[in-house]
């Protein structure tokens, strides 16, 4: 079977607009989480967040001046700098001005995209202005537009499409690109996800009352996996890209190999039992994580980490449980289990893509990040694994597999196993 | 406004959509918007938009049908000033 390597990482993340930053922040444990005025000016109940703060970008570097003219669309210039710099990451360029490249694709999620782009038109429509919205509103709030201006400006000719399943989407989508590439529908795919920032997007969160609300003015202790004082989600923002290419070919072209993907599973509870349009279906979730290791060819007890999804809910407890349940592990054989979340906050259809970038970066540098704000681990946490196996410091560690997974609103679940490459 | 001013006001507005290998140079009144100057037929919309700001007229899709090359747009402004 085709071997499926990854050979670029891009990220653009609340703590870090680029590989070298965000990787020091995850390193330091450096939070990108922070108190936002125009959510207090709101009357949001939670009034912080993971954005990432990209002021200092050159947007040159990834748009053309024509792009950039009443460009509003902040998912999308997260994935596009995510996107491009993946691409660059793995030693790649774009196709020539005359033919696509017919081998390389892009499989790149959102939620939802353009969110102020369609608040600008809707404001225009309502005045009676339908004729003044000028030509980018359509292509900036469309869900594909991600993955369109990343084709367009890569000239990639093979697939190129937009995958949403909530906060699934980012992990969905790398293994949607590893499935084509393995089936050898493609030899290279660009995947990855991005979500926007700001109310529009984070407003029906915070009517849920599932962010935290007593942390306004301690931002960055907010996000607390795991813990026992875990309050809520934070909502994030940005975006993760890989690049995907079969073995075969990054052999071919000298290409840098930061991991293989070994096997991954994608599959739904169906909203039945005890899984709902917001809750997963504990049995769907045990059994996408078993799914995704029998496709990759590992036995539980062969993982050395566990990125989990951990989203700083009371939900926690409970994905630990089915970790254990599915692995058939407990107490101290449990592996290194950590969340990024507690960085970055839940960066929601980008926070598969971000953390399984991060995820890669701790295979390729031998080292797990350590988990911040859970200095008070949940009792229930404890009883199912020793608190060895939630380290809170980074440190340099022999990781070999390591399992990432997300699960997503609609009770969809995604779990995909990394390997350090041998060849 | 003195006709140099206007030619000068449109070459400005259409500059700013030309593909980043088209050259300002390369905008003259015979210029095909599409054809020559290679802008997306889709960026004609924002250009037809400019100018109504920038001229402070109302184009209609009659007016942006027939407005081919720099020359024409040109001519359409002119018309519409004088309505």
């Amino acid at each position: 079977m085709t071997r499926v390597v990854i050979t670029g990482l891009g990220v653009c993340s609340p703590n870090g607009t680029n590989l070298e930053s965000f990787e020091q922040a995850l390193i330091s444990g450096t939070s990108g989480i922070r108190f936002q005025p125009q959510l207090r000016k709101l009357k949001f109940s939670c009034q912080i967040a993971g954005n990432p703060h990209i002021e200092n970008i050159n947007l040159n570097t990834y748009f053309t001046k024509v792009q950039q003219r009443g460009l509003n669309s902040s998912g999308l210039v997260y994935g596009m700098i995510a996107g491009q710099d993946a691409w660059r990451h793995a030693g790649m360029l774009p196709a020539s001005a005359e033919k696509p490249d017919w081998d390389s694709g892009v499989v790149f999620g959102t939620g939802i995209l353009g969110v102020d782009k369609f608040r600008e038109a809707i404001h225009r429509i309502d005045e009676g202005e339908t004729r003044r919205l000028g030509s980018s509103s359509v292509i900036q709030t469309m869900a594909s537009g991600i993955s369109a201006y990343l084709g367009g400006t890569l000239g990639l000719g093979n697939q190129v499409t937009t995958n949403s399943s909530a906060c699934t989407t980012g992990t969905e989508s790398l293994i949607m690109g590893f499935e084509r590439i393995r089936s050898g529908r493609a030899k290279r795919m660009l995947v990855g996800s991005c979500s926007d920032s700001g109310p529009y997007v984070w407003g029906g969160f915070d009517a849920m009352r599932i962010l935290p609300s007593t942390y306004n003015e301690r931002p960055t202790e907010a996000s607390r996996p795991m813990s026992a004082s875990a309050a809520g989600f934070v909502p994030g923002s940005g975006a993760g890209a890989l690049v995907l290419e079969s073995l075969e070919s990054a052999l071919e072209r000298g290409a840098p190999i930061y991991g293989e993907v070994k096997g991954g599973a994608i599959n739904s509870g169906g909203q039945r039992g005890d899984g709902s349009m917001t809750a997963p279906n504990s049995e769907a979730v045990q059994h996408c994580i078993r799914m995704a290791l029998k496709d990759a060819g590992v036995s539980g007890t062969e993982l050395d980490a566990i990125n989990g999804h951990l989203t700083a809910t009371t939900k926690d407890s409970l994905e630990v449980l089915n970790w254990t349940k599915a692995l058939g592990i407990a107490g101290s054989d449990f592996p290194l289990i950590n969340s990024f979340k507690g960085h970055v906050g839940h960066c929601l259809a980008a926070a598969g893509s971000i953390e399984c970038v991060a995820t890669v970066m701790q295979l390729y540098r031998q080292m797990v990040f350590g988990n911040v704000n859970c200095g008070d681990i949940h009792p229930e946490i404890l009883s199912l694994i020793d608190a060895e196996c939630i380290p809170t410091k980074s440190r340099e560690t022999p990781l070999q597999t390591i399992a990432k997974a997300s699960f997503g609103f609609g009770d969809v679940n995604a779990c995909v196993i990394f390997s350090q490459y041998i060849a | 406004m003195k006709e140099n001013e206007k030619y000068s006001q449109l070459k400005n507005i259409v500059a700013a959509y030309l593909p980043e290998d088209i050259k300002v140079d390369s905008i003259t009144e015979n210029s095909d918007f599409t054809g020559e100057l290679n802008i997306n037929s889709a960026n004609l919309v924002d250009i037809v938009l400019d100018l109504e700001d920038a001229f402070d007229i109302r184009l209609e899709n009659e007016d942006m049908d027939r407005m081919k090359t720099v020359g024409d747009a040109l001519r359409i402004i002119n018309a519409k000033l004088v309505e």
